[in-house]
């Protein structure tokens, strides 16, 4: 599947996420390295949180430049 | 008149002839041939006759469907001689399947025939990114459909860029325009999901979702591509041919992305989970605590030291007992010794008045035999000693 870097790792992260508390919760690990894994996800937690603040979607049109190549504009709906 | 005359009359007849210049005729078809010049020949039948027919390949550029064999049609032409064969037949400009319309029955030819191709297996479909960074939106910039995914988007999840890639999406030029613009973003890579549709309409306007091009477009994206066209009743052949069909522009929206609100309280969820687990460890470490604990000596340690004092004491005193009565033992039986040690005390003997006898040489004389008359023996007394002659032994 192609995805763009950011999401990479956005992805990773709730996929790393849900591993955590599932390995939590099967209650396997020890005390210490539940510790671990708490102070994992919680910074996990922070860390998709902070991105899903600050992250402003961008809405723009696409048109052709020079050799093909595609650019995008700045887009603003208008009814016809 | 000469053979050709005969013809040529005819025509002429033929091609004045009101009825037969604009007529329309059902029929059957049978006989179909599609010639390599792009003209289509076959023939119209009914339960007891039957005419031949010709659709002229710039007639048949408007041909919805295909024509096969067995097909009840509806054409419209006009009726001629050939003069070279005297033979006459139809002219069509126009065919229609009767009964069902034309795009309907075109419709379900397309749908059979990319099915037949595997175009519509589920194992094609590619699974949809949970969380697409971006979504492109092949569809007309100015129509309803991309102001309701627009604001769709960006309520339900803000983190996802949109790209509108602008198409016609009716019309002649639409289907090349669509195709041309899924493989364009498809091989740019410009998002991670392709939405591609268009508000609801007549099966006409909606026409362009049903070309094979748009089909195979989609069907060679590797980008995800969702059709939304339409209203919910509504089904194309990118339909069936997309990753995944969304009833509506607005629902293709809701399938894209995750809702923000939701991930957010997911999220807490999973806070509150591992909470939960971590709190539950610490929990049961303190109760395995206490129940250590529980135990006397950190309960009341003092209490627990002065039953175990009490105990050494009762130990204590034990072994002194036992050490006691042992050396009280041995004490009477080395009082038994020393008595008896006492009673064979040569010494005691010559109190009671015998006396030792010894050879010179110091050895005790215990039988007569032991010396012979003249010998000297040594005599101890209780007290004191003598030294004598043996002037006669006596034996016994």
């Amino acid at each position: 599947m192609i995805m763009k870097k950011e999401n990479v790792s956005f992805e990773k992260a709730m996929l790393r996420l849900e591993e955590i508390v599932k390995q939590m919760e099967n209650g396997e690990v020890n005390l210490d390295k539940s510790l671990e894994l708490f102070e994992e996800g919680s910074g996990l937690i922070k860390y998709i949180s902070n991105i899903l603040d600050k992250t402003e979607q961008k809405i723009t049109i696409l048109s052709k430049g020079e050799g093909d190549a595609p650019v995008e504009s700045e887009f603003a709906f208008k009814e016809d | 008149m000469t053979v050709s005359e005969v013809n040529t009359y005819l025509k002429a007849a033929m091609d004045s002839d009101p009825i037969l210049t604009d007529i329309f005729i059902r029929g059957e078809i049978s006989n179909y041939k599609f010639h390599t010049s792009g003209h289509h020949y076959m023939t119209l039948k009914d339960e007891a006759a039957a005419i031949s027919a010709v659709l002229f390949k710039f007639d048949a550029l408007r041909l919805k469907f295909r024509i096969e064999n067995g097909m009840s049609v509806i054409a419209h032409g006009r009726i001629s001689v050939f003069p070279r064969s005297g033979q006459y037949q139809l002219y069509i400009n126009e065919i229609v399947p009767d009964g069902i319309g034309a795009l309907a029955l075109a419709f379900e030819q397309i749908k059979e025939r990319l099915a037949k191709e595997g175009l519509f297996d589920p194992e094609r479909k590619k699974p949809l990114p949970k969380y697409p960074k971006k979504i492109a939106v092949v569809t007309s910039p100015t129509g309803a459909a991309v102001r309701d995914i627009i604001r769709i988007l960006n309520r339900r999840f803000p983190y996802t860029d949109v790209v509108v890639c602008p198409v016609s999406v009716q019309g002649e030029s639409a289907p090349k325009e669509i195709s041309e613009m899924i493989d364009y973003v498809d091989r740019n890579d410009l998002a991670d999901i392709i939405i591609t549709g268009r508000g609801g309409g007549s099966i006409e306007d909606l026409w362009a979702f049903n070309d094979e091009g748009v089909a195979m477009a989609i069907s060679r994206a590797k980008t995800p591509v969702v059709s939304a066209v339409g209203h919910e009743p509504d089904f194309t052949i990118a339909d069936f041919v997309a990753d995944m069909r969304a009833p509506t522009p607005s629902a293709a929206a809701e399938m894209a992305v995750p809702d923000v609100l939701e991930l957010r309280s997911a999220l807490a969820h999973m806070s509150v989970r591992m909470t939960t687990v971590l709190l539950g460890r610490v929990s049961y470490m303190r109760q395995r605590i206490s129940a250590i604990a529980e135990k006397r000596i950190f309960k009341n340690p003092a209490a627990y030291v002065q039953e175990k004092r009490t105990e050494v004491t009762f130990y204590e005193q034990r072994i002194l007992a036992a050490i006691k009565e042992k050396t009280a033992l041995q004490k009477r039986n080395f009082v038994k010794l020393l008595s008896s040690l006492d009673a064979m005390n040569p010494y005691k003997v010559l109190m009671r008045g015998y006396s030792i006898a010894s050879s010179e040489s110091g050895d005790i004389i215990r039988s007569a035999n032991d010396i012979q008359n003249g010998d000297i023996l040594n005599l101890k007394f209780a007290s004191g000693t003598a030294k004598c002659k043996v002037i006669e032994r006596g034996l016994e």
